[in-house]
């Protein structure tokens, strides 16, 4: 189907407000274009939808289960809720829980200042932490000549995983072991640096969400990841519009 | 039984400490040891952690002295990478640490000393304190305050207004100084050059009041060590090591800081948690207190001819007509102070003046090519080293830092025997006798949680020893 053809439109409710949604569309689509902020962490535009942070998550009127807004497309007259006094404790434990099971210190960071993490603390005024720190401390892959991998600061959103596969065709990166133990693994759990398949090309440094992934060399807060770089390739090649970004900032 | 003086808290001095006097059977003070009882770990915290973080790592080891950590650690980072930073970013690193320098010895002087100082070491405890000063002097504490902000004005002009305000990067600096930025700066120069020259002159007066203290606070032949040039000129950031003996005579110069393990050696003390530089050349009878040497302000004048301003070496002339070539009292740390305030001022001027001090090219970019590296600079407290290894990755593996208040506490002790030596006569301690005892520590201005490396607080742990070694009372304060 070409993008440019109209498609069809469904009522919709969203926080109160009667709105058009494009039929098939998801609630976050819906909710972004029409300006309703929902939180997101492992959703990235450009990549397929994993659904595994829930941090997007609201009600529906008359459904007992929480929705991901990220992977539940709209139907007729839905009533959604997005920022329901519940809503948000359950986002701040969400954010708490990450804060718990890795080893996030944000003054030491590579990341601070531009970590969606760190973000999602502050709009979601998560002041202090009522889970047990975990103390994470697997210390970091340094093999890679360009590139780091501090495992104590992953998310496991999977974005550098999608990334590496759907985008760059490469699939360096897999998530190994499940709960707790899982943890973000090159090929067959080897050193970044020895991964073979890896062609160097920091797609997966510069979506991370957090200090996980950075470009060596970076100093604590001097790391600047760029994941709209995703959108526009995915824009380019499927809708053959390669916008120039120059009036962004890329990153060296 | 010897009686056993514990003074608790000290206040005043960032940190915590413990201070315990071992008198004799004759009620004379024997020997005096100031404690340090904070938490040890950064070395821990950092190994394992990538090369170009550790500047802004290393700056949270310590809240008082930040830029003096990231210039150290960003030379250390440096040496392993084996580059040479562009000059602008030279510059602005000087123009830093001369902002550092400022600042800290403003809030030594005016907040944590210009009490004891102004309003006399036996006025009354209650009121003698910055707050009783701004009603007594509110002149000299607004001047204070003003050369403290134009300090820290400096510093946030090179080291950015970042979350973490860690503009010294490894490679140079992070941002190049704005002409904005430059042109502020020039315009309160002129100002915070006045309140530090009517400070070196209150300053200069305050030798004929403290007659007695400079006497007895720490008046002792030592050695001095800091960083040094050819030309004689006195140095804060960069180059080789002086160190000279007593009456000035030179002992070492021309010393690589990256040889400090070869020169200086670090005892262990059993009852502190710092460790005890000396001079390994020095050393009798395996005491370090006969290899002694101090850092600092003090070592500084006594090390460079002169400072290379005039407003500065006007007043380093004049103090030498006072005391000789040598300042050998730990009182006079103060006045050095405040020579080091009016030279920085100075200095940044002429830095600001500079016509590339706003060159943009201010950064090297290199990968770990040397699996160690040590950095030195002139730390507002004394000279401080960091000294990391790294393996072929680039992640550190091991870590030494040496600080200024570890390499003056030999010679902190001492000046705490002797003034409680003159001063503790009977079984009594008066407030006026204790307050000179922290009043001869703070004119070392001792950053006790910088020495310490300390991620965090112990709760205060007050332990009573008798000659035997044993415990007999221990007080604990959380
Ligand atoms: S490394 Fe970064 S992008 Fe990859 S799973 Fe972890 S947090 Fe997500
Ligand atoms: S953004 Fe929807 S589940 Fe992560």
């Amino acid at each position: 189907m070409s993008p440019r053809e109209p498609r069809a439109t469904v009522p919709v409710t969203i926080d109160g407000q009667e709105v058009d949604a494009v039929e098939g569309e998801t609630i976050l689509s819906l909710a972004r274009r029409v300006g309703v902020p929902i939180p997101t962490l492992c959703y990235l535009d450009g990549l397929s939808v994993h659904g595994g942070c829930r941090l997007c998550s609201v009600e529906v009127d008359g459904d007992p289960r929480l929705r991901l807004a990220c992977a539940t497309p709209v139907w007729q007259d839905m009533d959604i809720r997005t920022s329901t006094w519940d809503l948000q404790e359950h986002r701040r434990r969400i954010i708490e829980l990450l804060f718990a099971e890795g080893n996030h210190i944000c003054a030491t960071c590579v990341s601070s200042g531009a970590c969606e993490l760190q973000d999602l603390a502050a709009t979601n005024r998560v002041d202090h932490i009522h889970y047990e720190l975990s103390y994470a401390d697997e210390g970091v892959d340094a093999s890679h000549p360009k590139y780091v991998l501090d495992r104590d600061r992953c998310v496991k959103c999977t974005r550098c995983v999608r990334v590496c596969a759907e985008v760059e065709g490469a699939s360096v990166w897999e998530i190994a072991e499940r709960g707790g133990g899982s943890r973000l693994v090159a090929e067959m759990d080897v050193p970044w640096g020895e991964a073979s398949s890896c062609t160097w090309c920091g797609k997966c440094v510069l979506v991370c969400p957090t200090g996980a992934l950075s470009f060596k060399g970076r100093g604590v807060g001097e790391m600047r990841h760029d994941a709209e770089v995703v959108a526009f390739l995915s824009r380019a090649r499927n809708e053959g519009e390669w916008v120039n970004r120059t009036d962004e900032e890329v990153p060296s | 039984m010897h009686d056993i003086h514990v003074i608790d808290p000290v206040s005043r001095i960032e940190g915590h400490a413990k201070i315990t006097l071992h008198l004799d059977g004759e009620g004379q003070v024997e020997d005096a040891r100031f404690h340090i009882t904070e938490f040890r770990g950064f070395e821990e915290f950092c190994r394992g952690r990538l090369l170009a973080e550790m500047p802004g790592l290393t700056a949270r080891t310590c809240g008082i002295c930040p830029v003096s950590h990231l210039l150290a650690s960003a030379k250390a980072t440096e040496q392993v990478m084996a580059v040479r930073i562009p000059p602008a970013a030279t510059r602005l690193r000087r123009m830093a640490n001369l902002g550092q320098i400022v600042q800290s010895h403003s809030l030594s002087f005016f907040h944590l000393s210009a009490p004891d100082l102004l309003l006399g070491m036996e006025s009354d405890p209650a009121r003698r304190n910055v707050f009783g000063l701004m009603q007594a002097e509110p002149d000299v504490v607004r001047q204070g305050i003003g050369l403290r902000r134009y300090g820290q004005e400096v510093i946030a002009a090179v080291t950015g207004q970042r979350i973490h305000g860690t503009g010294i990067v490894a490679g140079g600096v992070a941002e190049p100084l704005t002409t904005d930025a430059r042109d502020t700066l020039r315009a309160g120069l002129d100002e915070a050059l006045a309140a530090a020259r009517n400070t070196l002159e209150l300053s200069f007066g305050l030798l004929d009041r403290f007659a007695e203290e400079l006497e007895t606070f720490g008046t002792f032949p030592s050695m001095y060590l800091a960083h040094g040039r050819p030309d004689g000129l006195w140095e804060h950031y960069d180059g080789t090591l002086t160190v000279i003996d007593a009456d000035g005579g030179v002992i070492a110069a021309g010393l690589d800081p990256a040889d400090y393990r070869e020169v200086l050696g670090e005892a262990a003390s059993s009852d502190s948690y710092l460790k005890v530089p000396y001079w390994k050349a020095a050393l009798r009878d395996d005491d370090p207190r006969t290899a002694m040497y101090r850092v600092g302000p003090l070592a500084r004048i006594n090390i460079a001819e002169r400072f290379g301003t005039p407003l500065a070496d006007a007043g380093l002339a004049a103090l030498r007509e006072r005391v000789g070539r040598i300042a050998s009292s730990s009182f006079l740390y103060h006045h050095a102070r405040v020579l080091e305030v009016l030279a920085g001022l100075e200095l940044i001027g002429e830095l600001l003046d500079h016509p590339e001090i706003t060159d943009t090219h201010v950064r090297a970019h290199a990968e770990p090519n040397l699996r160690r590296g040590v950095g030195a600079s002139e730390a507002p407290r004394g000279t401080l080293f960091h000294d990391y290894e790294v393996d072929a990755n680039g992640v550190v593996t091991g870590v030494n830092l040496v600080i200024a208040t570890g390499q003056n506490e030999l010679a902190m002790n001492r000046t705490i025997r002797d003034i409680a030596a003159r001063y503790v006569t009977g079984p009594e301690l008066t407030d006026g006798m204790l307050n000179r005892i922290e009043a001869g520590i703070r004119s070392y201005d001792p950053c006790l949680s910088c020495s310490t490396h300390a991620l965090g607080q112990m709760p205060m742990v007050v332990e009573l020893v008798d000659q035997e070694g044993v415990t007999i009372d221990e007080r604990r304060r959380t």
